[in-house]
């Protein structure tokens, strides 16, 4: 997927000041010796990304066939049925399974991303505040994230249970670990808990970034605090946003541990696209497990590259955009210094 | 179609691994013709074996390998401890069968694995003669065969039970535990009736999507007079006993003898809402008992209950068989070392050397009954008798996609998404389809 996205987002090169100005610095054996010394880099990755890809690829135009003999042994082979297990899973007898998969994946993922990153950006402007104790605000923030998906699953499937903390609090007797919406909505609320203060920490690393003088004259010129914090504090924190908002789509997307502890797998309002490949691999359907896989891989390829090339976010940080930034960024320091000099 | 014949000794580790960071990790097929291995025939080679199984608490089956290692010092076993979870166990073994490896000599299985191992020649046949198999428990032997071959040996065992608060129907004049649903229900409507059993609900059992609502349907159907699968391994479960064991429990669901939140219990719920006295009875294993009746004050049930054998239709019900066998790995070296250590293992001395240090029920009958073993474990007479009835849940090779479908189908029909007819025509329709291959 690196290379779809890589290819389909790096702008052509515009012929700018930096980019000359980098070429000019540059040794002309310099390209050879960098290529030289990331070589060793290329084959791991060719190793550990591009030969399971195919693997899989070609894996997933196979299907295991076996039946018995009279002995009650297995006969076991691989048969080639092309883009069969493809044809199966979306027009196949099991493919409302594989609808639903797909539904919920996508819906999990953007209810969950997108309250996360509501509930990040307040975490964030929370956490951006000068107070005594803020360091161990952070600390705490921190700790959902730091938590192993499968250890807060059953954290939670403790407190989700039919006489758990949940029922009693709510002096309720929903069944959220059984099937239905509260099933899902026991899954929105875990994982909203646990991956919220990702964004938030990213953010705030964006925000801290924001020079106070910003603020200083936005005060000056009369603006309130949401005038602030829309006009000033989240155009310069969109870089940091997008980047962690791609992160947890993508994420997201691949959902597996937390359904599968928190409600169980098979459970058909929950059941993510991951889960169903693990179920047929499961099953030692190897090759309708790749298949999924596959059609996963694509499924997230294509709404991280919509995600980029709607929103701009710059997670390539392709080496001319780099460059540019860095001009931009010593202007200001320049500027900065100039108006220091000046006071 | 091309056939292809993979006998490639590699594993095509299929990782993949994307920006996303997408992985899943799986392993091509094997196992063709050209590696069959031979049965007893093959039983030779000694030295070193490998013991494969999930970590044991106790430290039972650490004593019993470092009394072998103590005795045979030129053929030492080492333990392969693999994860807790029973899913990744098999996992992990069926991928070192897959690609042949020797690293596992023995393997410690569930008793539902056996027919899949063997049917794929993942494990050996064994000689009869190196087990005294008419001493065992009858359903452990079954339990450990395929097709009338023994394919491995009886480690431990595992039945259900049925519990009850004798103290609520003491008062409500009950003296006997009851042994028909009907019984049951009565008792229930007796107890309930009383003011100290203000709250409470009736039964529970297993019944969330998940290997124990297999294992409770099953219990149901056979304690109708049912069964899953026939001698010829067809499914069996559109008929009016499967329909009445579905129904029982269905009915329960809705007339609240079962009650709601039931449909969420995996083991340790039921044992939480009996230990907590929600329940008159709950079908559960014999490893809660210990739970149930420790005095330290986590249990408000202790002295209070009793244990007998589930009920069913007519008569006392037919239970599912749980436990573990022993194997030896088709691929492994020195098998005539690994037959010897599993002889060993599961021999009378160290079974009952074991029953000191844990709690699992031994194959060998006589323990049952015996009142040094029976002081610790009181329940283990109750168990034996539950035993006796016992049957192997379904034993087909492809078991992960017949529990699939059970487990989807009962649930659908538990939940009320299907009605128990829609729900029994279309399992068959499905298990159908599983076994035909």
């Amino acid at each position: 997927m690196t290379t779809t996205i890589a290819s389909q987002a790096a702008p052509p090169p515009p012929a700018d000041l930096p980019r000359k100005k980098r070429k000019e610095d540059r040794a002309p054996r310099e390209g050879g010796l960098a290529s030289l010394l990331l070589s060793p880099t290329f084959v791991v990755l060719l190793l550990v990304i591009l030969y399971p890809l195919l693997s899989a690829l070609y894996q997933s135009l196979f299907a295991a066939e076996s039946g018995l003999d009279a002995d009650g042994f297995v006969v076991e082979g691989e048969s080639f049925v092309g883009l069969g297990n493809y044809l199966d899973i979306f027009a196949g007898a099991e493919s409302g399974r594989f609808y639903n998969a797909l539904w919920n994946t996508t819906f999990f993922t953007f209810v969950t991303v997108g309250l996360e990153t509501v509930i990040g950006v307040a975490f964030a402007v929370a956490m951006n505040r000068a107070f005594r104790g803020r360091a161990f605000l952070r600390a705490a923030i921190l700790i959902p994230w730091a938590i192993p998906t499968a250890v807060s699953g059953l954290l939670w499937r403790w407190i989700f249970q039919s006489n758990g903390i949940a029922n009693d609090l709510l002096n309720t007797q929903i069944l959220w670990t059984a099937e239905g919406f509260a099933a899902q909505a026991a899954v929105f609320i875990a994982e909203i808990w646990k991956t919220a203060p990702f964004i938030g920490l990213l953010v705030l690393a964006g925000m801290q970034l924001i020079p106070e003088e910003v603020y200083e004259a936005a005060k000056l010129d009369g603006a309130n605090a949401w005038k602030q914090f829309v006009s000033i504090t989240l155009p310069l924190v969109r870089p940091a946003l997008l980047v962690a908002v791609l992160f947890r789509l993508l994420d997201a997307l691949r959902m597996f541990d937390l359904p599968f502890v928190l409600i169980g797998p098979r459970k058909t309002s929950v059941e993510t696209l991951s889960i169903l490949a693990w179920d047929e691999s499961n099953q030692l359907q190897y090759g309708a497990a790749s298949a999924f896989a596959i059609i996963l891989l694509v499924y997230v390829a294509v709404i991280a590259f919509v995600f980029i090339r709607v929103l701009g976010a710059d997670v390539i940080g392709d080496a001319d955009a780099r460059a540019e930034k860095k001009a931009a960024r010593a202007q200001k320091k320049a500027a900065r210094a100039e108006k220091e000099s000046a006071r | 179609m091309m056939q292809r014949r993979r006998d490639r000794r590699i594993a095509v580790g299929l990782a993949l691994t994307a920006a996303a960071a997408i992985t899943l990790t799986a392993c091509s097929g094997s196992g063709s013709g050209a590696s069959t291995p031979a049965a007893d025939a093959e039983l030779e080679g000694r030295g070193p074996i490998q013991y494969v199984s999930s970590p044991d608490a106790s430290g039972a089956a650490q004593a019993t390998i470092d009394a072998w290692n103590a005795e045979h010092p030129d053929e030492q076993v080492t333990w392969v401890e693999l994860p807790l979870d029973a899913d990744q166990q098999r996992q992990q073994m069926v991928q070192n069968a897959q690609v042949e490896g020797d690293a596992y000599s023995v393997l410690n299985l569930d008793v539902v694995w056996t027919s899949e191992f063997a049917a794929n020649r993942w494990i050996t046949a064994l000689p009869e003669d190196t087990l005294p198999v008419d001493e065992l428990v009858p359903a452990t032997v079954e339990a450990a065969s395929y097709r009338d071959t023994l394919y491995g040996a009886p480690y431990y065992t595992d039945g259900a039970l049925l519990y009850s608060r004798t103290d609520l129907l003491t008062a409500a004049g009950i003296t006997e535990a009851p042994t028909t649903w009907a019984e049951m229900q009565e008792d229930c409507a007796s107890v309930l009736a009383l003011p100290e059993a203000a709250g409470m609900s009736c039964y529970a059992g297993q019944f969330d999507k998940n290997e124990g609502l297999t294992v409770n349907f099953s219990e149901a159907v056979a304690s109708a007079g049912g069964e899953l699968f026939d001698a010829d391994g067809n499914p069996t479960v559109d008929t009016p006993e499967a329909k009445t064991a579905l129904e029982f429990l269905v009915d329960g669901f809705e007339s609240g003898m079962i009650p709601r939140d039931a449909i969420t219990f995996q083991e340790e719920q039921g044992r939480q809402a009996f230990q907590e006295g929600k329940l008159v009875f709950l079908r559960n294993w014999p490893y809660i008992y210990k739970s149930l009746s420790a005095t330290d004050g986590s249990s408000s049930v202790a002295g209070k209950f009793g244990v007998s054998a589930i009920p069913g239709e007519d008569g006392p019900g037919v239970s599912t068989l749980g436990g573990r066998n022993i194997a030896i790995s088709s691929f492994a070296e020195n098998k005539a070392t690994a037959l010897d250590f599993i002889a060993f293992f599961t021999n009378r001395e160290q079974e009952e050397a074991r029953l000191a240090l844990s709690s699992r029920a031994p194959v060998f009958p006589e323990f049952f009954e015996d009142e040094a073993v029976t002081a610790n474990y009181p329940y283990l007479p109750t168990l034996l008798t539950s035993l006796e009835n016992a049957q192997p849940r379904p034993k087909v090779v492809a078991y992960g996609a017949t529990t699939a479908a059970i487990q989807d189908e009962i649930y659908a029909a538990l939940t009320g998404e299907k009605t128990p007819d829609a729900a029994l025509a279309d399992l068959q329709t499905k298990l159908t389809d599983v076994t035909k291959g």
